[in-house]
């Protein structure tokens, strides 16, 4: 039976188990998404003619030059790399004492209910997360009413996605922190090494490639957002924006398509340098 | 290193400072989707639960339940298929271009969404020609969810080896035999929790879907956001806002129960 028909041949063949579990998969990934971003570039060198009657197929760099002359998108790329940085920084650093914590002082029980407390926000939407800051930083509102709110702008837009990719650092962190013995830490303080000795040379290098893996996310996300913006950030606009409202509102896909290659380019750029640490591995 | 208690208890405090930051404005929805005031006056003038009777009765926020629960339904049987293949390929072989494979699965949630959406939606409507849609908004879907159940597999798969499905093999199972006998009962809860992870992500997601949708598509969260600055439908978004909260709860609740707390890390990346 175990011989019989294609099952058969299956086990005698490796290579031919391998294609075929990994056809399906790449089909999708590989040809259909990676299909995409080719087209998604191929798009970017296309134009609109002047009447918005749709996409004229001739190759052209006028859109790239309209991103690099005109000012306006300079600094929206800027604010966006800038808030992108801020997000990433401000939750590295409410994420690794929360880590430390989770990982190294607490008890066994309050580990396990404070993964709970911090995995439950993940599964709250997205929206509703944005929206709740919305309220806070409402005027009249509770930060309001305590003389705390900034009102809607940059900083309550880096505060929001900070909020919300919080999670996304800190659970790489503590997976990192929890993997590292407590006897490797009892074992530098037996050879003599202090306190702070021991966060640099133990903890640190098992740190550093979670806070990484954190980071492509914080990153990414910051890069990839446009709603947050629009519910908290009052009129300043995100890259994210601009491709979305080019898209949309302007009818102009070959533009959005443009605008969009420039987080495609921070991404890859980001990915390709981080790959040496060891943090996609730990994705 | 010995954390003296003085760490110990700064440690301690801002965890519990951090936790705050993270629940208040959660509650805060919460509180507001029982404040009488239309325009969640604060501190609450009053409280009532007519605005969660009107939810309930709101046709729009039904009805685009019904699509998103579709949408991560159908979602999340594509990426249950095609992740746990990829998974079993990648950690059963050796192969040549096996690190760009592993980088390809991951590049969907690695990349912006307003890439992801873009890129998805002029190849759909720019060079296949297609209408957007409900189909396009799940094959979106299915694009990135993939990834979740790639990781929740391969995590179970390299705990346990594979001297369990050897073994199978070596006592004259087939390739398919194996699979239903050993494979799949070994990842069984992994799967059903990166599945799990796959649904929600699904229902909650909105950037890619507000490119992949086009005008006739509305799922919850397009629901929400269309009604967000709506003054009058202020008060029911807000309940259904609440509502989710509530509700999110379950999810890993779940997952807590059928794996345990460091597959359930793993499974929320």
């Amino acid at each position: 039976m175990a011989s019989s028909g294609s099952a058969g041949l299956l086990h005698r063949s490796p290579r031919l188990r391998l294609g075929l579990l990994l056809g399906p998969p790449m089909l999708w990934l590989g040809v259909l998404y990676l299909g995409s971003l080719a087209a998604l570039f191929i798009t970017s060198l296309w134009t609109v003619d002047a009447f918005g009657a749709g996409i004229q197929r001739t190759w052209t760099l006028e859109n790239f030059r309209t991103l690099f002359t005109l000012d306006v998108y300079r600094t929206i790329t800027f604010r966006t790399l800038l808030t992108a940085v801020a997000v990433t920084v401000i939750d590295g650093l409410v994420a690794v004492p929360v880590a430390l914590f989770m990982a190294k002082v607490a008890s066994p029980r309050w580990q396990r209910i404070l993964v709970i407390l911090v995995l439950t926000p993940l599964w709250a939407s997205y929206l509703v997360k944005a929206y709740a800051w919305r309220g806070m930083f409402s005027t009249g509102g509770p930060l309001d009413s305590v003389g705390l709110s900034p009102g809607y702008g940059l900083s309550a837009t880096i505060v929001t996605l900070a909020y919300l990719w919080l999670p996304y650092m800190v659970l790489p962190m503590y997976a990192g922190l929890e993997r590292l013995p407590d006897s490797l830490l009892e074992a530098s303080a037996d050879l003599g090494a202090g306190t702070w000795t021991t966060m640099r040379r133990v903890v640190l290098p098992v740190l550093f490639p979670a806070a990484v893996a954190g980071s492509i996310f914080t990153f990414s996300l910051t890069l990839g957002d446009y709603i947050a913006v629009k519910i908290v950030g009052g009129t300043n606009q995100l890259l994210g924006n601009v491709v979305y409202d080019s898209f949309l509102t302007g009818n102009n896909m070959p533009f959005a398509a443009t605008v969009s290659l420039i987080p495609v380019v921070v991404m890859l750029a980001y990915l390709t340098a981080v790959r040496r640490t060891g943090a996609l591995e730990n994705l | 290193m010995r954390l003296s208690p003085l760490t110990r208890a700064l440690l301690g405090a801002f965890t519990a400072l951090a936790l705050v930051f993270v629940y208040l404005p959660l509650s805060l929805v919460l509180l507001n989707s029982f404040n009488t005031s239309r325009a969640f006056a604060w501190p609450p003038p009053g409280l009532t639960t007519r605005w969660w009777s009107q939810a309930w009765s709101s046709d729009g926020a039904r009805s685009a339940i019904v699509v998103s629960l579709e949408v991560a339904a159908i979602a999340t049987v594509v990426a249950l298929v095609l992740g746990t293949m990829a998974a079993m390929a990648l950690h059963r072989f050796r192969f040549f271009g096996r690190d760009t494979v592993s980088l390809l699965i991951i590049l969907p949630i690695a990349l912006p969404g307003v890439v992801t959406g873009i890129a998805l939606a002029n190849a759909f409507t720019t060079m296949l020609g297609l209408e957007l849609g409900f189909l396009t908004v799940v094959v979106s879907h299915a694009t990135f969810c993939i990834v979740t159940v790639f990781n929740n597999a391969i995590a179970r798969m390299r705990r346990l080896g594979t001297t369990l499905e050897d073994a199978s093999a070596d006592l004259g199972a087939g390739t398919f035999t194996t699979f239903r006998l050993v494979t799949l009962p070994m990842l069984r809860s992994a799967l059903l929790a990166g599945g799990l992870l796959s649904f929600a992500l699904s229902f909650d997601e909105i950037i890619v879907t507000t490119f992949t949708a086009g005008s006739g598509v509305t799922t919850l969260p397009i629901w929400i956001y269309q009604n967000l600055f709506r003054p009058n439908q202020a008060p029911v978004v807000n309940v259904v806002a609440a509502a989710l909260i509530v509700l999110s709860i379950l999810p890993i609740w779940l997952a807590q129960r059928l794996a345990g707390t460091d597959e359930s890390v793993a499974a929320a990346r």
